[in-house]
């Protein structure tokens, strides 16, 4: 099954790449722009016997690697 | 002193090191990453600078996972000395073995020139040669060196006394435009609680000889050897 995970900066934590964003957009007159944060996105194809394994998997596998938990959150959508 | 240097794919400074460590009487060995073992009689494990994986996914996070990264952890466990620079410093804080992680500098430059730091205590297995609150010139160079950790981690360290180094001027002072990458209370390099676990950005193995124009890396690897 496809499955997609998403990791994002946690609240308070610094983004220079979301701020860098940010002012690009400004400056390509993209009008409106409050603020930019930039995340990760990882599609997965997975063999698991039904979506709720498939989650646990996942969410082992952001524990473990996806994502450092230090400064970024994680949420994992089955498809 | 025995030291084995761990090199993973992307590695680049482990030659560099081990001239550093080779200068001040050492035994240095390599070791690539798969192996599960570091060889016997291992005092100091070596994590050197450069790009292991090539910074994908985070700067570190696939080398600090690493077979070696296991034999690594239980040399600190036993209190083995291990010291990490630049891309090891984001390997062991990856891994778990320092607290925080190294973010993008705050300005988003790859930052490369010469750096002053302070040198926080000399009563450590890495800092005997130098003196407290001494200034040395070394070097930085990296695009992720902006240290950052929850504020209970930040005073946890600060109250344990467990940074290492700090960015300054060259009073010694903690000033913004010595603090380049942004990171918090300039750290530029802390300990593991034992003392026993050092990670820094800064590359003080850049400066061990005069013909490169400084020597004041070169007390850091004496310390180790003494």
């Amino acid at each position: 099954m496809k499955a997609r995970i998403i990791v994002t900066l946690k609240n308070g934590v610094l983004d220079p790449q979301g701020k860098a964003i940010e002012a690009a957009l400004a400056s390509f007159g993209i009008a409106g722009v409050e603020g930019v944060r930039q995340g990760k996105v990882f599609d997965v194809e997975i063999d698991a016997a039904d979506a709720a394994t498939a989650e646990t998997t996942l969410k082992t596998a952001c524990e473990k690697l996806l994502a450092n938990t230090v400064v970024e959150n994680y949420a994992v959508e089955i498809a | 002193m025995r030291a084995a240097v761990v090199v993973f794919p992307g590695s680049n400074r482990e030659a560099d090191v081990a001239r550093a460590l080779r200068l001040t009487g050492a035994d240095v060995v390599k070791v690539w990453h798969t192996e599960t073992a570091l060889p016997s009689g291992t005092d100091l494990a070596v994590l050197p600078g450069g790009f292991s994986y090539g910074d994908y996914l985070r700067c570190g996070a696939i080398a600090g996972r690493a077979a070696a990264m296991d034999a690594v952890r239980a040399h600190a466990a036993r209190g083995g000395l291990v010291l990490g620079i630049c891309n090891g410093f984001q390997i062991l804080c990856e891994s778990g073995l320092l607290p925080g992680v190294l973010m993008r500098n705050v300005d988003r430059r790859f930052i490369c020139h010469r750096q002053l730091l302070r040198v926080e205590r000399n009563d450590t297995r890495f800092t005997s040669a130098y003196a407290k609150g001494q200034v040395i010139d070394v070097c930085v160079a990296h695009g992720e060196g902006n240290y950052f950790a929850d504020p209970e981690t930040i005073a946890r360290i600060e109250g344990e006394g467990r940074v290492a180094f700090r960015y300054c001027d060259a009073s010694g002072a903690l000033t913004v435009d010595a603090n380049r990458n942004g990171s918090l209370n300039a750290i530029a390099g802390i300990y593991s609680a034992g003392r026993n676990v050092l990670g820094l950005m800064p590359h003080p193995e850049n400066f061990v000889e005069d013909l490169v124009g400084g020597t004041d890396g070169r007390g850091l690897f004496a310390s180790l050897a003494a």
